[in-house]
């Protein structure tokens, strides 16, 4: 009943004439032991920009999308994205951690690392000015604040040119002038073509930033609609609960 | 007796005496170049454990964490065995030579080492997984990136094995035979003239070996408070 068909009212749908499917997944599950995490989620989306991925705590957001992103190999069902078999897929995803990982090294070095062969070094530096660290290029990475930590992630990401990010909750607890610095990063990426997955819980930032989004609820899809769609008439109870506020069990 | 005891170590230490720094000079060689070989060994065993899952891994790490408790005297015994002329290993005559005290102090610090490195690595494996599964790091990339970054870690675990070595005796008097001008340690030498009743060379020498544990522990203390500095740890 939550499968979202892009022929049903759910489903969302890009303008274009030949709509591309960007995320499809179907029937994925995920065990690990005995405990059933993700149960039957399939999805098809075809909206380009940022799909939010949403749902109380517990609900399988971070699971999925590491799923997506090929850390965790689903038990059953198959991923498709941007059109390929998700195994194409894996060489032009990037992801970005709710907390930063970032090597015990300095700030420059953190994105050499990253870096593909033969970046010139004036793409990594004016990707520095883009997340307001230039000056900082020599400073340990791991001395900097949460949202400068975040933005270097983010940065690190976005120099390997992904052509899908996934975002696990980057501005989790950030500071309002790192979230909008990540904000438009993520809307210039989108702007150039990149296709984004993001969770957050942060209802604002849905409604600013997302085109879609995917509901879930304990390990179900519970919805996925529009944006517009679910804020103003969100179709599943648990959706409805979640945004008035209410915990969702 | 005592006072007199303390005043010729002094006398022995500062005067530079040429049997004191014979022996030391070989302690020094002997450890290093233990500590030079268990490093060639222990770094890649600790950190092949730690970033590879396979079948039996917590058997292992189990048996390297019990091999760094090994008894110095058991060792020394395996490695005169194996180094005796009846051992398989007998033709090589090195037996009461500073190579065998080599082998034995490579035998015991070796788990030390590599155990102390699994730990380091396992943690900073356990952190960096993701990240190098999502940017798509190559082993070869990502070994010399795990054995960089835990550097001060590293450190630290070789420090340690160093002043195991240095300090050890059990092992080096049963296959180096504690020969004078040839196989002659600290450790051996301060049992030895200590039974002898010649307190102040070997107390001389056990000042040296407790000012070079000092020397460990600071050097310890420093690359840790370095590393914390800039959060490197």
């Amino acid at each position: 009943m939550f499968k979202s068909d892009p022929m049903s009212n759910n489903s969302v749908q890009q303008s274009t004439a030949v709509p591309v499917p960007l995320i499809e997944v179907d029937k994925l599950n995920l065990k690990i032991g005995d405990n059933h995490l993700l149960r039957d989620i399939s999805v098809t989306s075809y909206t380009p920009g940022v799909t939010m991925v949403m749902g109380p705590n517990g609900a399988g957001k971070s699971l999925l999308l590491r799923c997506l992103h090929g850390l965790f190999t689903p038990t059953s069902g198959s991923i498709r994205l941007l059109n390929k078999p998700h195994e194409a897929t894996t060489a032009f995803q990037s992801m970005v951690f709710q907390k930063a990982v970032l090597l015990r090294r300095n700030v420059i070095k953190n994105l050499e690392f990253a870096a593909p062969n033969g970046t010139p070094t004036a793409e990594i530096t004016e990707l520095l000015a883009k997340v307001h660290l230039n000056g900082k290029e020599l400073q340990p990475a791991r001395l900097l604040s949460g949202g400068e930590q975040q933005r270097l992630a983010l940065a690190r990401s976005l120099l390997t040119k992904p052509r899908l990010l996934l975002l696990d909750e980057p501005t989790a607890s950030l500071d309002p002038a790192s979230v909008l610095i990540i904000e438009r990063l993520i809307s210039e990426a989108t702007e150039q073509g990149v296709k984004c997955i993001f969770i957050s819980h942060d209802l604002g930032q849905a409604k600013r930033l997302g085109a879609d989004i995917i509901f879930l609820h304990q390990g179900r899809l519970a919805e996925h609609t529009d944006t517009e769609t679910f804020f103003t008439s969100p179709q599943s109870r648990e959706a409805k609960a979640y945004l008035n506020g209410e915990i969702v069990l | 007796m005592l006072d007199n005891a303390f005043v010729e170590a002094f006398n022995l230490m500062v005067s530079g005496s040429p049997e004191l720094t014979e022996i030391l000079w070989l302690s020094v060689q002997v450890s290093l170049t233990a500590l030079f070989f268990s490093i060639t060994l222990g770094l890649p065993i600790g950190t092949s454990l730690a970033i590879t899952e396979f079948p039996g891994k917590r058997a292992c790490v189990t048996i390297l964490n019990s091999l760094m408790g090994l008894p110095p005297v058991v060792v020394g015994l395996l490695v005169y065995l194996l180094l005796s002329r009846s051992g398989p290993l007998g033709v090589l005559g090195l037996l009461y030579t500073p190579t065998a005290m080599v082998i034995a102090q490579v035998v015991l610090i070796t788990p030390i080492i590599a155990a102390l490195a699994y730990q380091v690595m396992d943690d900073l494996h356990r952190e960096y997984r993701d990240l190098f599964q999502s940017l798509r790091i190559p082993l070869r990339k990502a070994v010399p990136t795990y054995l960089w970054d835990a550097r001060y870690s590293l450190v630290t675990s070789v420090l340690a094995g160093f002043g195991r070595a240095i300090s050890e005796v059990g092992a080096v008097i049963i296959v180096g035979g504690n020969i004078d001008h040839l196989t002659r340690v600290m450790t051996t030498a301060i049992a030895l003239e200590t039974s002898k009743g010649e307190l102040a060379i070997a107390l001389a020498l056990g000042i040296i070996l407790l000012t070079l544990a000092l020397i460990v522990n600071a050097a310890v203390t420093t690359v840790r408070t370095l590393g914390l500095k800039n959060a490197y740890v």
